[in-house]
């Protein structure tokens, strides 16, 4: 907690416990996130994240301890607290039947905006999911449906936005799109936490990561916080071999000859249309 | 917040009902049995059973009415349980709209959804030979109970889907309701059942309902039955809202 900001958190944490039955989920966690800031919470499953993530959307009650987001106290204010939040669950809450823009006009009514046709325009063609927009969202890959999922989040631009596990069982060209717009979002002075049990989605895009285990923040900081807990690297020769990842993206990349190894593949792949889908 | 409420609860009825008529089929679905019930009865069993006076039909469909309605209401159940598996009641939940306006919008597309069956089972019944003399009022009359009845077992399909662990537990509730009504004046006179069946038969709901009902539709007077029908209608209406919207604090807190 040493580097934590003061005063400045968009989200701050103390002291949340909570139990269902006799199971305790959490047993007191306190964590800071700046304002405009990444925030990654590692865990394995069943690790809290996401009881930790219904608290703060005020989902869920905590037994004890406080929580502010956007300064605002989740429960005393959890009206205040929801103006300012927006939350996109572990799995894709989006409705299949309809389509893509009718989802998105939707959550635009719900916020009380004006013109929400051309809202929801504006964010299918920064989704890429204009041509998409006409179809119920059912017929949608994953990695389509959670980046309507997170379009439909940043209707009327809430501060923080909470995403839980957004990238679980997607496949990596899915995971790179959704990376994409995470890093947009941010770009744009959006707070984001977002939980995962993937290591390198936290090393990739939060500027701190906390790692939740049984129930307690067992270490806060940045990556090289992190790094530097451990003793230190010891320099090895280690030949550089294509992961199966760098490969399987080099041969899917659309629009290349599958004999052309491209050895750049593993950039953000956000120009990947679905071109002909 | 209470005209955002009013306008929230709008916008989410508008996104089941064009769910609805996206895939009517929940609509024919629940007509279908209704409309099966009627042929059976009307062209089959209807010439052996005794009820004094008058069509078969004349005297089954305010019975058939009803098992249309307990139909209908499983799918409301259904609806309801699929939004809270789907992640996105917890995406409304988090939002800044009315806290009951999602519970509200299945309310009011129930009611719509079972007009609408209602009024096609109704449209069946007169080609099949149902007439009645009733004035319009006598109509209204009949309406209002339906809507009644409908709002009544919406809230006990509000818990159910609320409650519901599987989507077969969601609309399993369902099937004593509908069969209730064959336990009841809907089909043949109580007087024809042995002692135990029939004081239950006289006693439970349907049958105060359905002689409502039959006595609108026959120009007969009504009598105590529509009063009975109503306290039974509402009493079952503020329970389950009252058990619903317990269950619903619980769950959206």
């Amino acid at each position: 907690m040493t580097t934590s900001p003061k005063g400045d958190a968009a989200i701050s944490v103390r002291g949340i416990t909570k139990s269902f039955k006799d199971q305790q989920v959490l047993r007191g966690v306190d964590l800071d996130v700046a304002r405009g800031s990444i925030f990654a919470l590692l865990g394995s499953n069943g690790a809290g994240k996401t009881t930790l993530i219904k608290i703060l959307s005020t989902l869920l009650r905590a037994d004890a301890g406080t929580a502010t987001v956007h300064g605002r106290d989740v429960v005393s204010d959890a009206a205040g607290v929801r103006q300012a939040i927006s939350l996109t669950g572990q799995f894709a809450a989006v409705d299949e039947v309809l389509t893509g823009r009718e989802n998105l006009v939707l959550v635009a009514k719900l916020r009380h905006l004006v013109g929400p046709g051309g809202i929801a325009d504006e964010l299918l063609a920064r989704f890429d999911l204009t041509e998409a927009g006409k179809r119920a969202a059912g017929t949608y890959s994953g990695g389509m449906r959670r980046r309507l999922d997170i379009a439909m989040s940043l209707i009327g631009h809430p501060p923080v936005v909470f995403l839980d596990e957004p990238t679980t069982g997607l496949d990596p060209e899915a995971r790179l799109e959704v990376w994409a717009a995470i890093k947009e979002l941010a770009a744009g002075g959006t707070t984001v936490l977002l939980t995962t049990q993937y290591l390198d989605e936290a090393e990739q895009l939060a500027q701190r990561i906390a790692i939740l285990h049984q129930g307690h923040i067992i270490a806060n900081g940045t990556l090289a916080e992190l790094k530097a807990l451990l003793p230190p690297v010891e320099v090895t020769y280690v030949e550089k071999q294509p992961s199966l990842e760098e490969i399987f993206l080099a041969m899917t990349a659309r629009g290349e000859a599958p004999t052309q190894p491209n050895p750049a593949a593993s950039g953000t792949g956000s120009e990947d249309q679905e071109a002909s889908a | 917040m209470s005209s955002h409420a009013l306008q929230d609860t709008a916008v989410l009825t508008g996104r089941l009902l064009t769910r609805i008529r996206r895939s009517p089929d929940t609509i024919v679905t629940t007509a279908i049995m209704p409309i099966a019930l009627l042929l059976l009865f009307v062209y089959v069993l209807g010439g052996a059973i005794q009820t004094g006076g008058g069509t078969y039909i004349n005297y089954m469909l305010p019975g058939i009415l009803l098992i249309t309605i307990a139909s209908g209401i499983a799918y409301t159940a259904f609806r309801l349980f699929q939004d809270l598996q789907g992640g996105i009641f917890e995406r409304f939940q988090s939002m800044p709209i009315g806290r009951s306006a999602m519970l509200w919008s299945h309310v009011i597309t129930s009611l719509v959804a079972n007009v609408v069956s209602l009024v096609i089972v109704v449209g069946v019944a007169l080609l099949m030979g149902f007439r009645t003399g009733a004035s319009v009022l006598g109509w209204l009359g009949v309406a209002g109970m339906l809507v009644l009845f409908t709002l009544a077992l919406t809230w006990i399909s509000v818990i159910a889907g609320l409650s519901a662990k599987t989507v077969d537990g969601a609309s399993a509730f369902s099937y004593p309701l509908i069969f209730l009504p064959f336990v009841s004046s809907a089909f043949v006179p109580t007087n024809s059942m042995p002692g135990p069946v029939r004081w239950f038969a006289e006693h439970q709901p349907v049958t105060s309902l359905v002689n409502a009902i039959r006595a609108i539709f026959e120009g007969q007077p009504i009598g105590s039955d529509l009063w009975v029908a109503l306290g039974w209608c509402v009493g079952i209406l503020v329970l389950a809202y009252i058990g619903a919207m317990l269950i619903y604090r619980r769950r959206a807190s």
